[in-house]
């Protein structure tokens, strides 16, 4: 293997140099054909470049995959822009009468905006309060050593595993003697509750990478522990900060039991379970309620892709780490 | 469990004694311990009243006959007090070896474990997969990544309800076979095909998740040890088996747990996609929401037992796989 990849760096320098040196040719070519034997379709290693055939096929499975993960939204998208329910059987007559009529209806004539700002302010005050209570409580288990912690870990690991069938049945009755039932703090709460554990051991992990010695420095020139935490931690964590807050915006933004059993008045209603008020009102309208998903899909499709630049290195300290 | 949480608390709060080792530890004073107090009661707090309460309430419920004929509500202004009665372990009893509790309860059971271990095996194999491919030197290395995480972007009950339309009767999924001339199962009916479309929408939507931890898993692995690996002489599989594979250890092991707990807890995906009329392909969470809420009289009582049987085998399998992962040095809390 060693002498087949001291070839292929040959090869590398020799393709970035000026034709002039065409002598260098011939060995090289040779060297590729040795290469695409001797290496295997998938590659392993995470530095140097694969042989042609293997980046071709690397390239072709990777272009599979990508069609097979975009199709269905691609597709959805498309039946949005079709003017009759039934055209989804018949998506090949769409293109010739395409048009966003959906969208105007789904905007205009239904309670979308409604159900569009709850959810706004459902999933954004979830995403504030969760991360905020993650973090205080990540840094803790972090950083200070005390009795109690390991409980602490276990509980926010369990309660990762609560099926919401065990829990949902009491929870309406605790927020019902709450006074919390169909308000939006009630549901903020409930899905601080679902989507905190997971943060705060996501949280953990991205702490423990930063250096003690930076709590400490803050530390000597006088800053409190919550001071450390505010003014040099978080501010250092941004990356694990923004995994936290994209996946607690994600949780609450896509939530159907919890916000279906909890909401109760209609102009409460998060789009989920506006969507799904579609079926009975509008007898499967399927075009408008495809229109109504691809609204839906934008904005929290344009958070995620605005973080998930931070998405790799965020999960892993997590993962990792924790 | 987090019931216990704030006892530990107030009891740890008198306990000042710092533990021996780093010096960092003997600076350990009651003030220090007050502010990890401090930050970790929010979350205490909110879970203890939002999730150990209602636990708590839970396993009561299972030890009564509660429905929601007998449950007190407020008509009104009048309010209807509880009227359900205590019968002990009967209802743990009824489900595991009541009449026919095959059908209740073990069939869909062992319906969940196939479940979980086939989705978590193609959602693992797979990320496993495009990660190594996407941690090459490749063009359009971000595009591909982009597009990839896709699935994870858009909200799931959004891409269920896609994946409806394409698995209809006549819809494009079936349409796509007929063109092959491959047979043509009704998805969203036929029992068997209803599960194989559980599995396939679970594992398009729960790649991105394995492929994103485990590409940053691999980008961790230190590049030397690929360089010595080849020095010594090593195949390219064994290089992915005795560098790739123990170098994504930590990273697997937490993933493979998120994925268990994710995957036995999935709610939205079969729920969405087949609603409450296909009784063999509900797991048993979607289960136990049918009994709960999904029914006339709604059984509080039987759809609470549900959800502590499937608790407690989540916490056994974590204790095992724990103690396992210990074994070889590699705890995940």
């Amino acid at each position: 293997m060693a002498p087949a990849d001291t070839d292929l760096e040959g090869r590398e320098r020799s393709e970035g140099r000026p034709p002039l040196s065409t002598t260098t040719d011939i060995p090289t070519k040779a060297a590729t054909a040795a290469a695409a034997t001797a290496k295997p379709a998938v590659r392993v290693r995470p530095r140097g470049k694969s042989s042609r055939t293997a980046a071709a096929l690397s390239h072709g499975v990777l272009i599979a995959a990508a069609l097979v993960a975009v199709f269905p939204v691609l597709y959805l998208f498309f039946i949005a822009l079709g003017p009759d329910k039934t055209d989804y059987l018949h998506p090949g007559g769409i293109l010739g009468k395409a048009t966003f009529a959906n969208f105007g209806k789904v905007l205009s004539q239904t309670d979308f905006l409604t159900w569009f700002g709850n959810s706004l302010i459902v999933a954004g005050g979830t995403t504030v309060f969760g991360v905020l209570i993650a973090a205080t409580t990540g840094y803790a288990v972090s950083r200070m050593r005390f009795p109690g912690l390991r409980p602490l870990m276990w509980s926010l690991l369990v309660t990762q595993m609560f099926p919401i069938a065990v829990l949902i049945v009491p929870m309406y009755y605790t927020m019902a003697n709450l006074g919390l039932l169909d308000t939006y703090s009630g549901l903020i709460l409930v899905y601080a509750s679902t989507a905190v554990p997971y943060c705060a051991w996501l949280l953990k992990g991205y702490f423990d990478t930063i250096p003690v010695e930076i709590d400490e420095a803050g530390r000597v020139d006088g800053l409190t522990p919550f001071g450390t935490f505010w003014r040099l931690i978080l501010p250092l964590a941004r990356p694990g900060l923004a995994v936290a807050a994209f996946y607690t915006f994600l949780t609450a933004w896509a939530e159907v039991p919890f916000a279906s059993t909890f909401m109760l008045s209609s102009d409460k209603y998060t789009l989920a379970v506006g969507l799904t008020t579609f079926v009975s009102q509008y007898e499967s309208q399927w075009n408008l309620m495809a229109a109504t998903s691809v609204l839906i899909a934008i904005p929290v499709s344009a958070v995620f892709y605005l973080v998930q630049k931070h998405l790799v290195t965020g999960l892993t300290a997590g993962a990792a780490k924790s | 469990m987090a019931v216990a949480v704030p006892g530990a608390a107030r009891k740890g709060g008198r306990d000042r004694e710092p533990r021996p080792g780093l010096v960092e530890r003997l600076k350990l004073s009651y003030s220090r311990h007050w502010y990890a107090y401090a930050m970790a009661a929010p979350v205490v707090i909110v879970l203890g009243v939002l999730v150990a309460y209602p636990l708590g309430r839970g396993v009561y419920l299972t030890l009564t006959d509660a429905n929601s004929l007998n449950v007190g509500h407020t008509v009104g202004v009048n309010h209807i007090p509880d009227t359900f009665k205590f019968v002990g372990l009967q209802n743990y009893a009824d489900v595991l070896w009541g009449q026919g509790s095959y059908d209740r309860f073990w069939s869909h059971f062992v319906w969940t474990i196939l479940w979980t271990v086939i989705c978590v095996t193609l959602t693992y194999g797979s990320g496993l997969g495009l990660a190594l491919l996407m941690n090459q030197q490749l063009r359009g290395r971000t595009a591909y990544r982009l597009l990839l995480i896709l699935p994870w972007a858009v909200p799931t009950f959004v891409t269920v309800f896609s994946w409806r339309l394409m698995l209809a009767d006549g819809g494009m999924v079936n349409t796509l076979l007929g063109a092959l001339h491959l047979p043509q199962p009704s998805w969203l009916e036929d029992p068997l095909a209803q599960k194989a479309a559980a599995i396939l929408v679970n594992t398009w939507c729960g790649v991105p998740f394995m492929m994103v931890s485990l590409l940053g898993g691999l980008q961790s692995i230190p590049a030397e040890l690929y360089e010595a690996a080849e020095m010594d002489g090593a195949s390219s599989w064994q290089r992915f088996r005795y560098v790739t594979l123990p170098g994504l250890r930590a990273v697997s092991s937490t993933v493979i747990l998120l994925g268990v707990i994710w995957t036995f807890n999935q709610f939205v995906i079969i729920f969405l996609l087949f609603g409450n009329n296909a009784p063999d392909v509900q797991i048993l969470v979607t289960w136990a929401y049918q009994l709960g809420f999904g029914q006339q009289p709604r059984d509080y009582a039987q759809s609470a037992s549900y959800g502590i049987i499937l608790l407690s085998i989540l916490i056994v399998f974590t204790t095992f796989y724990q103690r396992w992962l210990k074994r070889n040095d590699q705890g995940v809390v």
